[in-house]
């Protein structure tokens, strides 16, 4: 028992290796990747800005800093859902998927590898992005409580893994189509959690289809810490509906996957390039 | 080749009178679209495999001949558990595929005729994630993945280089090197050596000949080369249109057709010349070979 689940672990870590080579080895494409974030998130960004240059009141200070934690949990959520897509579609790429599947390491413990990897490289870039793009504005954040934002996108984590193994199917079963296909699950959290603009503003069907996204509750708790100092004690709410998406998304996520792993191993889908 | 490489497998069942393969009617059909143009169903199926039965002992090598298209590596993903099954049985030292599939990964591993890697990464980079996979601990790898590549006498200067940069010979070596870095039991090699060089060749030859003789390992060697079969297996196979036509040793595979080479033999079995690859029996659709050739 000890000796699989020491194995299992093992396995994880070969996940987090791997990945950790591949950030080394394509270390130029991770530094232009990172300026095109900046130069994506400052086109945001600087939305605010704008409005007051066109005659708009707003608190431009609040209104930036709101853009720019729209901006970075975005990107957060982005790279989470590319890395978990990747987990097949970059394998087939490089024509390893078919070595990966037939090793012994069980498929829980290979997406979780590359979900802790997804996450971890992803708080890395949001820390890096949120502090880079705050240099090109005099932000003031007096009351900003860090942990507790740090905190809730942790615990959002899991549920954007669970949800990011969904999509990570996709490529399983359309080589063609699949990462694709993610692009739409992603894109469709982006309208309706509130990423630049309050839900509020939102069709009642769309509301209502932003509370089971936990983007909604990983911005709306961001921006309550960091705007306005709210602690961990008044997050209950967005924490809880965190933990709950996640155990639910989680063993959903792991259902599909295998399910289309099955699909993929009946109709010879997994060694298909594309 | 320099030294030989101890592999041996603690996980190996050990009564001797378990079959490391056994392998009764397998069948798996794919449904494949018909071409542009076809009249006809749009889907129509195709078996890649028709009803395969066969057994291998513990420590023999069997070679496998056979057309792109005639279900040589649609066997070696079955085996490998890659491709379920649609009918009939096969296991591995006693563990179904379908049903017991991770105590199969833990015995078997398999060298294609691509040799896939990360191709930014480096060969010890490749073969160190890989180990992970198989529960192996950094100490341990940090001491055997040189000594395997040594083994295959992979140049201890380009261990940190790119494999994009390495020829498909020396990648094929580090193939080699990673699958036997998990210590299999049974080795599922298919077409090793196609494409390669005649040197590189005889390198990855010598090596799958020191591998049967020095190692714990049962290998099934899917090939076009009959030379490569005839001089590395035990017994030859035979395999056309998803049928294995002829499993014997070569010497009695070659009497029984009254014919002195296994190409002739090839021929008088199947009735086609094993390196025309044209006539495979799927008209030649790539899509189709792509998924069981």
């Amino acid at each position: 028992m000890m000796t699989g689940l020491r194995a299992e672990l093992i396995g994880v870590a070969g996940v987090l290796e791997r990945n950790l080579y591949l950030t080394k080895r394509y270390f130029w494409w991770e530094v232009a990747f990172f300026v095109w974030t900046v130069a994506n998130t400052l086109t945001i960004v600087f939305i605010a800005k704008g409005i007051e240059a066109g005659g708009g009141t707003i608190d431009v200070n609040r209104v930036t800093t709101s853009l720019l934690i729209g901006a970075v949990i975005w990107a957060y959520l982005g790279i989470v859902f590319e890395f978990l897509t990747e987990t097949v579609a970059w394998e087939r790429w490089e024509g390893t998927i078919e070595y990966t599947f037939m090793a012994p390491l069980s498929r829980a413990a290979h997406l979780a590898g590359s979900a802790a990897h997804a996450v971890l490289y992803g708080l890395v870039r949001a820390v890096l992005l949120f502090a880079v793009v705050a240099l090109f504005f005099d932000l003031s954040m007096p009351r900003a409580d860090f942990v507790t934002a740090l905190v809730v996108v942790l615990v959002a984590s899991a549920s954007f893994a669970g949800i990011g193994m969904m999509t990570a199917v996709l490529p399983l079963i359309s080589p063609e189509k699949g990462a694709q296909l993610g692009f739409v699950v992603q894109g469709m959290m982006l309208v309706v959690s509130g990423v630049y603009y309050p839900v509020d503003v939102l069709p009642e069907w769309m509301r209502w289809i932003s509370t089971i996204s936990p983007a909604t509750y990983a911005l709306s708790g961001s921006r309550d810490a960091i705007l306005d100092g709210a602690g961990l004690g008044s997050m209950g709410s967005e924490l809880l509906a965190l933990a709950v998406i996640g155990l639910v998304s989680l063993p959903i996520g792991l259902a599909l996957f295998a399910a289309g792993e099955r699909y993929a191993k009946r109709h010879g889908k997994l060694k298909r390039s594309g | 080749m320099s030294q030989p490489v101890p592999v041996l497998n603690p996980a190996v069942p050990d009564p001797p009178a378990t079959l490391a393969v056994d392998v009764a009617g397998l069948r798996k059909e794919f449904r494949r679209k018909a071409p542009r143009g076809a009249t006809g169903p749009r889907r129509r199926k195709v078996d890649a495999l028709a009803g395969v039965t066969f057994a291998m002992t513990r420590g023999e090598t069997v070679a496998i001949l056979g057309q792109n298209g005639s279900g040589k590596s649609t066997l070696v993903r079955v085996l490998s558990t890659l491709l379920l099954p649609d009918g009939g049985s096969a296991a591995v030292f006693g563990h179904d595929v379908r049903r017991d599939a991770r105590a199969v990964r833990r015995l078997v591993n398999r060298v294609s005729v691509e040799a896939s890697f990360f191709k930014k990464m480096s060969a010890v980079e490749n073969l160190s994630y890989a180990a992970r996979f198989y529960g192996m601990p950094p100490r341990r790898t940090r001491e055997r993945i040189p000594r395997i590549l040594e083994g295959v006498s992979f140049p201890v200067a380009r261990r940190g280089e790119p494999m994009e940069n390495l020829s498909r010979g020396m990648q094929q070596k580090v193939a080699l090197a990673r699958a036997l870095l998990t210590a299999p039991v049974l080795l599922l090699l298919d077409e090793p050596t196609t494409g390669l060089d005649p040197r590189s060749k005889l390198e990855v030859q010598e090596f799958i000949r020191e591998i049967r003789d020095t190692h714990d390992a049962t290998i099934l060697l899917c090939t076009h080369d009959l030379a490569e079969a005839e001089a590395l297996a035990d017994r030859v196979g035979i395999i056309d249109r998803g049928l294995l036509l002829q499993l014997e040793p070569p010497a009695r595979l070659k009497a029984g057709y009254g014919v002195e080479s296994l190409e002739q033999a090839f021929f008088a079995a199947t009735g086609r010349v094993l390196a025309d690859d044209t006539e495979d029996g799927n008209d030649g659709n790539d899509d189709e070979r792509d998924v069981f050739a």
